[in-house]
């Protein structure tokens, strides 16, 4: 015992040492603060990288078959643009003109490697022995109408075309643009691409009032994630704005919020500095980092603040006396929580989806630079600033019955009561937590204030699915593309997708067969089948093949040796669920149906995608556990009680079990950003837990107070704090949850509620707990004279 | 004696202007591609045999046999015969095709397995050859009045010459190619430059074979595509220029005929 009061007198005259020296150099202090901030702000890089396999860890399997698929065919990306004629028909001189001048002006995008239009569509026919193969309207300008109604006739009839690039009612068209990334630097090459695509749709636009024009596609989807995570990063100063008026209403001290917005600016600066430094490149969960270590930084000041200002006002002590005073009391509790969300957040790196480690890593760093300029900058700053000591000093000290201890007297009368009907509704709401279900919509990742939302939306309803699964389908042998066996069940297998009702569209390579064996057999619709000979196969391919033009080859679907092609499925959106149980129905028909060659995993990045969310959850499963054994262990040691170390895992683990189930009534479905939320939030809600359980212990061993007067002790002591500092949180992470990125906006919706659940669980279940804990065992705790130091 | 070269330094420099002047861009690059023509001009016909690897960026291969017989003409573009001999399901295919100096070229190809010659009607020359990275374009026979040309500077013994193809079909703009003006204008290498004029690929001609004393062969054409990082590797035979082929060797029945 003696060896715990020196380590807590220790303690003490650390902070208190702490607190004279930073005072005495004070100006030295500041200086040295300023250069480290600056310092590292020099090296802060604002990158942002929009390209969506960030979201990818290298070792994620779907990523690794996905890129398996595109190394064999080909690796692209693509842009949609989609032409909507006012006047509901494509096909119209002028409107064929148009879209073949798109078309043509499209091979200019950089990187393109490929332009699919209803106009280039590489028709087949046949006269005789005569094979003609030719755009499908070349020249639009001198085909006569009785031309133009016959291309009509055959785009509608295509099946490569319809609900791919042309509606059925032949009045939306797309063009769909293949680029080929280099993929050296996406932070640059995705840019250049949607800079170009833009200027070419807004010249087209002015030249052809009479389409509407929307775009989608991946590198639209790479250009969202960018820009939103640049519109998050905005989110930034709207949350300086309310860190000042928050800080200047708990103070009422214009140097003290000056001092404030100089740490928080500080942290924010160092974090860039960190950000540089690693090379991080911001994406849309990664933006957010500021808002977040703003609101999480400003609590640390806050509370030095108050109690400095406390002392001035209402104890009278003098500047100095009052800065060393707040110090000594605030350092071990602003270094526990600060501790705590560090860890909280450094738990981020067991997640799978790198943009998470990022956030989490950038948010840890820009924790432990609050504490420390907290610990400095700010104190130095509050000995240099003069202090004007207000009038209504007086006022303030008359004592009146708060509502807190009202609420501390409610709570004490009826614990048996509070826990019983707590847990019930805590039980009721986890219940409801794990009906919740993952959906990775990445579409939907944008609220429909976002014009890829928006434009994407209109593209599924009136042309065709964003959503894809793709299989490699092998032969086992070379050149077994052209095998009759191959083809049949290939032909099959496409049938059945097409018979499945989520499925808007089918590109296989049986498709190619039939049109070819067609052509070959004078156009006789008769022989639209797959050839029954290997050779004729062969022979009629390499044929098709001589004739195709520039860009428009089937190397995106036959590989190089013609052992295996790949099969490319459009869907109407779904649900991440139903995205995943088509892909597992589609690979059992192979299975059932098909020789073991044939055999093929789906994969594509809507699927990845619909993935993620388990994958996280899954390997986040194992850092929540690490994190709330790291930060239960912190607590016990923190409040020297095992026992009470363990108790509070109930209030520090039910508020995301409340957050969970109130979402499944609100929502539902969680995506990938929401499964961090419990390693977060712990680091973050823990703080509640470890001041009042603190200011409990202190009633009863410092002052020997009973249980039930401890409670009351300590609603009267910090339930103000800890309101103010809920209501900062609950301001940041609102802020958040503007964000038109669902990752950022669902995370912080839900941290919202967390946090409001866990202050409501605080003031309600965990006193009841505390009590009734303390019944059993009154004499083994008020015998013991341990003090604890994170206290006043 | 120092003043003397100091003086042919700045003549020579003046007649290399006064050069330039008298003949433009245009006109040199021209000259260069009929003095290219002209120097293999008389090789009557020929064949090769030839082994075509594919590539792909992990290096996997594929390899097609195929052999080739040429045709020279003069009042027209060339004519070419060329057999399919592996992968087996294609052995016996051949095409048949007659260049045009002006127009599309005329193509047939026979089909063993139905024993049919099938005319393709395509203008569509700039498609890959056999899944290749070799357009049919880039193997067809180079016609002088293909292109435009446009003299782009001298390296020693070789001359770089840009070529704008006539046919709005072909998926270039321009090719930048590479004639060795010591070893009778034979090419050295040729890049490719796409239809938004970023280099797409490079064709590097080695193992070249002087005939007859005056045609020189590359027996070895390497296609690298920058883009998609694949490649193609074309291996030659050793060449026949003695079998002495004629007008009725390149017929459909003739096709027909090499066919099997």
């Amino acid at each position: 015992m003696n060896a715990i009061k020196k380590t807590k007198n220790a303690t003490n005259a650390f902070a208190k040492n702490w607190a004279n020296f930073i005072i005495k150099f004070k100006w030295p202090v500041l200086l040295l603060t300023i250069l480290l901030a600056l310092g590292l702000g020099s090296q802060g890089k604002m990158e942002f990288d929009g390209d969506y396999h960030v979201f990818f860890s290298e070792s994620n399997p779907e990523l690794e078959a996905f890129d398996a698929l595109q190394e064999k065919y080909t690796k692209d990306d693509n842009v949609i643009i989609v032409l909507a004629p006012k006047n509901g028909d494509v096909f119209t001189r002028k409107n064929l003109i148009a879209i073949e001048e798109l078309t043509a002006e499209a091979w200019n995008t950089p990187y393109s490697s490929r332009v699919d239009a209803v106009t280039n569509f590489q028709h087949t026919s046949a006269n005789g022995d005569d094979l003609y193969v030719d755009d499908l309207s070349y020249d639009s300008a001198n085909k006569t109408d009785a031309e133009i109604r016959e291309i009509r006739e055959k785009a509608l009839k295509e099946p490569l075309l319809v609900h791919r690039i042309i509606n059925t009612e032949g009045s939306v068209t797309a063009i769909n643009i293949t680029v080929r990334l280099p993929g050296e630097n996406s932070a640059a090459e995705i840019p250049e691409v949607t800079i170009a695509t833009r200027e070419m749709i807004a010249k087209f636009q002015e030249k052809h009032p009479e389409f509407d024009v929307y775009t989608t596609g991946l590198v639209p989807l790479n250009t969202a994630f960018f820009e939103s995570a640049q519109k998050d990063l905005m989110l930034t100063m709207v949350m300086l704005l309310i860190v000042v008026i928050v800080t200047l209403i708990l103070t009422r001290n214009l140097f003290a919020t000056l001092a404030t917005l100089i740490v928080v600016i500080f942290s924010i600066i160092s974090a860039m500095g960190f950000v540089g430094l690693n090379g991080i490149k911001l994406t849309p969960p990664s933006a957010v980092f500021p808002t977040m270590i703003l609101t999480l930084a400003v609590a640390d000041s806050i509370h030095i603040l108050i109690t400095f200002l406390q002392k001035v006002r209402k104890d009278g002590l003098d500047k100095k006396a009052a800065l060393v005073e707040s110090m000594r009391m605030n350092f071990m509790p602003v270094f526990i929580t600060s501790l705590t969300t560090v860890i909280g957040f450094l738990t981020l790196n067991y997640g799978d989806v790198p943009p998470f480690w990022d956030l989490g890593n950038t948010v840890a760093f820009g924790m432990c630079m609050a504490f420390l300029f907290s610990t400095t900058t700010l104190p130095a700053l509050m000995a240099i600033f003069p202090i004007w000591k207000s009038k209504k000093v007086q006022k303030q000290t008359t004592p009146k019955i708060s509502g807190y201890t009202r609420l501390g007297e409610y709570v004490v009368g009826q614990p048996v009561k509070l826990t019983v009907i707590s847990l019930a509704v805590i039980g009721m709401l986890a219940y409801l937590a794990s009906k919740n279900v993952f959906n990775d919509e990445f579409v939907e990742y944008f609220d429909t204030t976002v014009q890829f939302r928006q434009d994407s939306d209109f593209i599924n309803e009136n042309l065709t699915g964003f959503y894809n699964v793709e299989f490699s389908v092998g032969s086992g042998e070379s050149g077994g593309i052209n095998n009759p066996e191959y083809l049949q069940k290939l032909n099959q297998f496409e049938d059945w997708l097409n018979e499945q009702p989520e499925v808007v569209h089918v590109n296989a390579f049986s498709e190619v067969a039939r049109r070819v064996n067609r052509s070959m057999h004078g156009d006789d619709e008769s022989f639209y089948r797959v050839p029954d000979n290997r050779e004729e196969a062969a022979q009629y391919l390499l044929l098709y093949e001589l004739s195709l033009p520039f860009g428009l080859d089937l190397n995106n679907q036959i590989n190089v040796d013609k052992s295996e092609s790949r099969v490319t499925v459009t869907l109407e959106n779904n649900s991440s669920a139903e995205m995943i149980a088509f892909a597992e129905r589609s690979e059992k028909w192979l299975r059932d149906n098909a020789p073991e060659a044939m055999h093929s995993l789906g994969v594509s990045p809507t699927l990845m995608f619909s993935k993620l969310g388990f994958r996280q959850a899954e390997s986040m499963f194992k850092g929540n556990i690490i994190a709330l054994l790291l930060i239960s262990l912190v607590l016990m040691i923190a409040l020297r009680n095992v026992k009470l170390g363990l108790l509070s895992i109930i209030p520090n683990v039910t508020p995301v079990l409340v957050g969970f189930g109130l979402w499944y009534l609100l929502k539902g479905t969680i995506n990938t950003g929401m499964v961090i939320v419990f390693g977060m939030t712990l680091g973050i809600i823990v703080d509640d837990t470890v001041h009042f359980m603190s200011k409990f212990l202190r009633a009863r061993r410092e002052l020997g107070y009973d249980a039930k007067d401890a409670i009351i002790y300590a609603f009267e002591t910090v339930g103000k704090a800890l309101v103010t500092t809920t209501a900062v949180l609950l301001a940041g992470f609102v802020v958040l949850s503007t964000s038109s990125f669902a990752l950022n906006s669902y995370m912080a919706r839900i941290t919202v509620i967390i946090i409001v659940a866990a202050l409501i669980i605080d003031f309600i279940l965990l006193p009841s707990l505390l009590i009734l804990v303390s019944k059993e065992k009154k004499e083994a705790v008020s015998a013991s004279k341990v003090q604890v130091q994170l206290d006043k | 004696m120092r003043k003397s070269k100091f003086l042919i330094a700045i003549f020579s420099a003046f007649f290399t202007v006064a050069v330039g002047f008298s003949q433009s861009a245009e006109e040199r690059g021209l000259q260069i591609a009929k003095a290219a023509e002209k120097a293999d001009e008389g090789f009557g016909s020929s064949i090769v045999e030839l082994k075509m690897t594919l590539k792909n960026k992990n290096g996997q291969t594929s390899e097609r046999f195929l052999t080739t017989q040429t045709l020279e003409l003069t009042e027209d573009g060339d004519k070419s015969l060329i057999v399919f001999e592996s992968p087996k399901d294609v052995k016996g295919t051949a095409t048949l095709t007659f260049t045009h100096k002006v127009g599309a070229d005329d193509q047939w190809l026979y089909l063993p397995s139905i024993k049919r010659v099938k005319r393709i009607s395509s203008n569509n020359k700039s498609g890959p050859f056999v899944g290749s990275e070799f357009a049919y374009e880039d193997l067809s026979s180079q016609e002088v009045e293909k292109y435009a040309y446009k003299f782009l500077k001298a390296e020693g013994e070789l001359l770089l010459v840009e070529q704008d193809p006539v046919d709005p079909k072909s998926g270039y703009t321009r090719r930048v190619v590479t004639y060795n003006k010591d070893k009778g204008y034979r090419l050295e290498k040729v890049e490719f430059y796409d239809r938004k004029n970023a280099l797409l690929k490079t064709l590097t001609y080695s193992d070249y074979k002087l005939y007859k004393n005056k045609f020189w062969r590359a027996l070895t054409f390497n296609m690298v595509n920058h883009q998609s990082n694949k490649e193609t590797l074309l291996n030659f035979g050793e060449y026949n220029f003695g079998a002495e082929l004629a007008e009725e060797d390149f017929t459909e029945v003739a096709l027909k005929r090499v066919g099997r």
